[in-house]
């Protein structure tokens, strides 16, 4: 595998699978902190160490395969270009925080992009799994298994009283954090979902948006986690966030049904206007895309629109980020330059749909 | 529900501060968040990093006063971190860390952790494999007296066997 291959396509292989679940829950991720037991977290660790650690990591598990994992690329940070950079986080391969790194920091992916294992973040490693929709149980089966094969050939720092040992008092524990990316427009629509947050976040979990800035979810997008990390078992810590999610999904299905009851063409209305945008616009800012893309990937759940594929959103959402619009004209872009090429991206994406 | 702070924005995220024992409640929006300090990190909502050094700095200045009385301050034989470093970077600088602060160490991580500072979960299969395998044994044993009171007795059976197989497994490995 090759860089290029990473920096190509907007959804990652696995994106195109079917999960169950996926009108509403768009991914499942299980991401565990693990560290050297013999070196310092990378924050005070000196230079050689990290250094030893990711030559180590590129030695032993570079182009491997575990399972359905094959081909392990290993990229070094320090060689990508800040576009490039961008491109990954954009696509969740890895961390803003670990695209800020240079010298010994790196990404370890496998070929169907599922499985990312950062190198040097604040961890020494983040291994992270995804799978599409709703199957906590089985990424955390998954990541249990990739877990003890790296295990095989590294000593982890691990404490019989504190468990897996992390560079912040937060990740302590199990160091994992399991998570669901849920598309919540009617939720969002009707405002149920800010009363629900400080409920959910009652229960030890945190509710966020998943892409933009500011406290509107942008794209009606919220990824829902764990925070507690020690003093609960994986397999607890993932029923809780299952029951929760489920629930979820649950009201914004009646919410979903609610609104159709109700103000169907009103519903109707922003609908296809969105979707008129998406078809002909000229110039469309990030904000208006994700607006107007969970719109018709809603009318698309419902049925309203026909001939689209459910992925088109989760395509999208990353192709028009601004890093990917870059990568994709090969230079750097004004913000306005970006809105022109976004629109006629979409433009583009929504002819080949039809 | 609105941000707190603006009046503006719909308030997504959620606080508890615990101030010398005092448990405050703040809702905000993510961009006021940033601002007013409840999160360092724009990425990364839960960080907590100035929370935390505020919660560190309660659970040190414990009533008691036994820090206060130290002359020598604590420091990582392993990486060199002294106490008040990792106070104010509310990050440990090596495995070592948790050793060496460990008296220090459960009031942040009761405050962190909803109240827990002990591991139940996965255990490294090669390097902590014996440890694996008790610990399953005590979860067979809590289930069998489980299965007993409730009188099913064969699947108590089943269960008695496991334990069984596992504890023999181990002391052919002792030999």
């Amino acid at each position: 595998m090759t860089l290029q291959h990473f920096m190509k396509e907007a959804i990652s292989p696995w994106m195109r699978e079917n999960g169950p679940d996926n009108d509403i829950v768009l991914s499942s991720r299980i991401r565990l902190a693990r560290n050297f037991a013999q070196y310092s977290f990378p924050i005070l660790a000196n230079e050689a160490d990290l250094q030893h650690i990711s030559e180590f990591i590129r030695q032993e598990y570079e182009h491997q395969s575990f399972q359905d994992y094959h081909d392990f690329a290993f990229v070094p940070v320090k060689d990508l270009t800040p576009i490039e950079r961008r491109v990954l986080v954009e696509k969740h391969l890895i961390s803003p925080h670990l695209a800020e790194q240079d010298h010994a920091s790196a990404v370890l992916i496998s070929k169907n992009e599922q499985v990312s294992i950062m190198v040097n973040e604040e961890d020494h490693l983040r291994v992270q799994l995804y799978y599409p929709g709703f199957q906590l149980n089985k990424s955390l089966n998954k990541v249990f298994e990739l877990d003890d094969w790296l295990e095989g050939k590294i000593d982890y720092a691990f404490d019989e009283k504190r468990g897996y040992l992390t560079g912040c008092p937060t990740n302590v524990g199990t160091g994992m954090r399991a998570s669901v990316m849920m598309h919540l427009p009617a939720l969002a629509l009707t405002q149920r979902i800010s009363r629900m947050i400080p409920a959910i976040n009652q229960l030890g979990l945190v509710v966020r948006g998943v892409y933009g800035e500011g406290s509107q979810a942008t794209g009606n997008l919220f990824q829902i986690s764990n925070q507690i990390t020690l003093g609960k078992s994986e397999e607890d810590i993932v029923e809780d966030l299952q029951s929760v999610v489920r629930e979820l999904i649950e009201h914004e299905r009646t919410a979903r049904n609610h609104i159709m009851s109700q103000s169907q063409t009103r519903l109707e209305d922003r609908i296809y206007r969105s979707y008129g945008i998406m078809t002909c616009g000229r110039i469309i800012e990030s904000k208006e895309a994700a607006k107007c893309l969970s719109d018709v990937r809603l009318g698309i759940d419902l049925g309203m629109i026909e001939n689209v594929s459910r992925n088109i959103l989760n395509e999208l959402m990353v192709l028009t980020q601004p890093g990917f619009l870059q990568q994709y004209a090969k230079k750097t872009l004004t913000p306005h330059e970006r809105d022109v090429l976004r629109a006629s991206l979409i433009r583009e994406r929504m002819q080949l749909e039809n | 529900m609105e941000c707190q702070e603006c009046h503006q924005r719909p308030a997504t995220l959620h606080f508890t501060q615990v101030i010398n024992g005092e448990k405050t409640e703040v809702y905000v929006c993510e961009v006021c968040a940033k601002e007013e300090g409840y999160m360092s990190y724009p990425e990364e909502g839960f960080s907590l990093h100035h929370l935390l050094s505020g919660l560190f700095d309660s659970a040190f200045e414990s009533p008691k006063g036994t820090l206060g009385q130290q002359k020598k301050e604590l420091q990582c034989p392993k990486c060199e971190m002294t106490l008040s470093e990792f106070r104010r970077a509310g990050k440990f600088g090596c495995p070592a860390c948790y050793e060496t602060f460990a008296d220090n160490l459960d009031p942040i991580f009761r405050r962190v952790h909803s109240g827990n500072t002990k591991h139940y979960g996965k255990i490294p299969a090669r390097a902590f494999g014996d440890m694996r395998v008790k610990k399953q044994v005590d979860a067979y044993k809590e289930e069998l007296q489980r299965l007993i009171k409730n009188e099913a007795f064969e699947e108590a059976a089943t269960v008695r066997d496991k334990i069984k197989e596992l504890e023999e497994e181990t002391r052919g490995e002792d030999t």
